[in-house]
């Protein structure tokens, strides 16, 4: 390869994701950390390692200054930079690719591009890809009447500069439109500093499936199938499986081919999600309707079980693409073989409303055998630190098919420990256990009304 | 006149104001009533109000904006 050390711009376990990826390509890399983490396991399995700042995320792997100076001192030739912090901040990117380094993602100006609703929209419909019936800009109260006769009742407001699920108000009539556009209105400009709203159709009971893209920078972009994320709690995703469980086989293969063609239209390079909702039980559920919300620029948290159903390393294969090779595959040789299922272990209490729970992990036993994969960072001894994201272990399990990877995964939950700190594993041990999740049947508004 | 300490409920990043852009929730010598917040703690990229537990004037502050803090930490005396 011609890079020879990469930065890892991030923290946890996909910062020691991305070590171990380097390690076996025979790369050196270099962890950067924050004063809370000085001891952590990324910094201990990296090959050298660089402080960047105090705790706070705003001050160390936020701090985009901060990581360069990281990445110019240590010699690094290439930033990886995770999931979350600065992975998707095209500003970042180009600010690597302008020091003379290799930005393990795509340009910055696809990051741009798809990063803006209305512009990845844009890009989607030029792909022919589908997207959720909606309006434009909307200009006044009576524009969001007439739009609504077009798309269909019921509809949803959304705030044009809104996001994560916030900003986003149903409307079911005429009247109820009126009195919602204007409280949407007042609420964006107070929360968002714009007061710009536009409508969208609501779906029914739609299943969150997204497809896992890679993408080099010799033309080739190929799929590798998708996963069902539709188990999800204010808009964060808590458990993920692949293959999507009950997807009819000729919407999985419009899907994946809707989101190759939508990679090759943005001039994607490296691993991307193409992120779809599919229409549950509206008007043409039973066409298996799909819709493209978004496409995220960087490898993501539930890559785990797309590695496990196909065998290939994505974290290895984004180092490969950005290092200048062609994809190693063909689309062909990529096969979707058995059932994963990944658990994301939180701290957090989910019989206190999920309450956050950083601090000292006591005691800790991970699950092991057949067909288990923990990725986490996290030891015994170890302090939690209320800093970052609460997510830190990701127990994912493979098996021939679905009905056994369910009950392996009812398995390595039980024989997971965690003492000190509460975490979410009692609530994925009763997801095990309830007849929709058996049955794969969860939609993307289960788990609100899922009682612990 | 007798004094009250606010402390940390939970450990994390101490913010006097909602927004960065925003007025303090509380001005110095103020007062404030039992229950009215007087700032936030960023905990786990949630956000947790830090909530006056007796009524009083703001007198004097132990914590800076964007400080680092830890449960049980002294954050805000009162004078009760």
């Amino acid at each position: 390869m011609s890079i020879s050390t990469v930065l890892v711009a991030n923290r946890g376990e996909i910062a020691l994701r991305i070590v171990r990826a380097c390690r076996e390509l025979g790369l050196r890399s270099v962890a950067v950390y924050s004063d809370a983490d000085a001891g952590a396991a990324h910094v201990r399995h990296a090959d050298d390692a660089v402080h960047i700042g105090k705790s706070s995320a705003t001050k160390s792997y936020l701090d985009a200054d901060a990581v360069l100076d990281a990445a110019r001192s240590s010699g690094a030739d290439a930033v990886h930079p995770g999931y979350g912090f600065l992975s998707e901040r095209a500003a970042f990117a180009r600010a690597v690719t302008d020091a003379g380094l290799v930005w393990v993602g795509p340009p910055a100006d696809v990051i741009e591009r798809m990063g803006d609703k209305a512009a990845a929209r844009a890009v989607a419909s030029q792909a022919g890809v589908p997207v959720v019936p909606g309006s434009d800009e909307l200009a006044d109260v009576e524009d969001a009447v007439a739009a609504a006769a077009r798309i269909g009742y019921p509809v949803l407001v959304k705030a044009a500069a809104g996001g994560g699920g916030r900003g986003i108000r149903p409307a079911s009539s005429d009247d109820e439109l009126r009195r919602v556009v204007v409280e949407a209105q007042r609420e964006a400009a107070s929360a968002f500093g714009s007061d710009v709203v536009y409508l969208e159709r609501a779906l029914a009971h739609p299943k969150h499936i997204e497809v896992q893209v890679l993408a080099d920078t010799h033309g080739g972009v190929v799929h590798c199938f998708e996963r069902d994320c539709s188990m999800q709690r204010r808009r964060q995703k808590v458990l993920e499986e692949a293959p999507a469980p009950g997807l009819d086989a000729d919407v999985r293969t419009a899907m994946c081919e809707a989101a190759v063609a939508l990679a090759r239209e943005t001039g994607y390079v490296g691993a991307g999600t193409v992120e779809f909702l599919l229409d549950g039980d509206g008007e043409h559920a039973d066409r298996g309707e799909f819709f493209f919300i978004e496409m995220n620029t960087r490898i993501q948290v539930e890559h785990p079980v797309t590695e496990l159903v196909t065998g290939l390393d994505l974290v290895a294969l984004q180092l490969r693409v950005a290092d200048g090779e062609a994809l190693p595959m063909t689309q062909e040789e990529i096969g979707c073989r058995g059932a994963a299922l990944e658990f994301r272990v939180n701290a957090e209490d989910p019989a206190d409303d999920f309450l956050p729970s950083p601090g000292e992990v006591t005691a800790l036993e991970l699950p092991g055998g057949p067909g288990v994969r923990v990725d986490t960072a996290l030891a015994a001894g170890d302090v939690i630190p209320p800093f970052y994201d609460s997510m830190v272990a990701k127990l994912c399990v493979w098996a021939p098919d679905r009905e056994a990877a369910l009950a392996r995964g009812r398995r390595a939950l039980a024989e997971y420990r965690v003492q000190g700190v509460p975490t979410t594993i009692p609530l994925h041990r009763r997801l095990l256990d309830d007849p929709t999740v058996i049955a794969g049947s969860y939609d993307i508004g289960f788990l609100e009304g899922f009682a612990m | 006149m007798a004094s009250h300490m606010i402390t940390a409920r939970t450990p994390g990043v101490f913010y006097r104001r909602p927004t960065p852009d925003a007025e303090p929730y509380v001005a110095d010598g103020a007062t404030v009533a039992e229950g009215d917040t007087v700032g936030l703690i960023e905990v786990m990229k949630t956000y947790r109000e830090v909530k006056a537990d007796v009524a009083g004037t703001v007198s004097t502050w132990l914590v800076e904006n964007e400080d680092e803090v830890t449960i049980g930490q002294d954050l805000l005396e009162l004078e009760t």
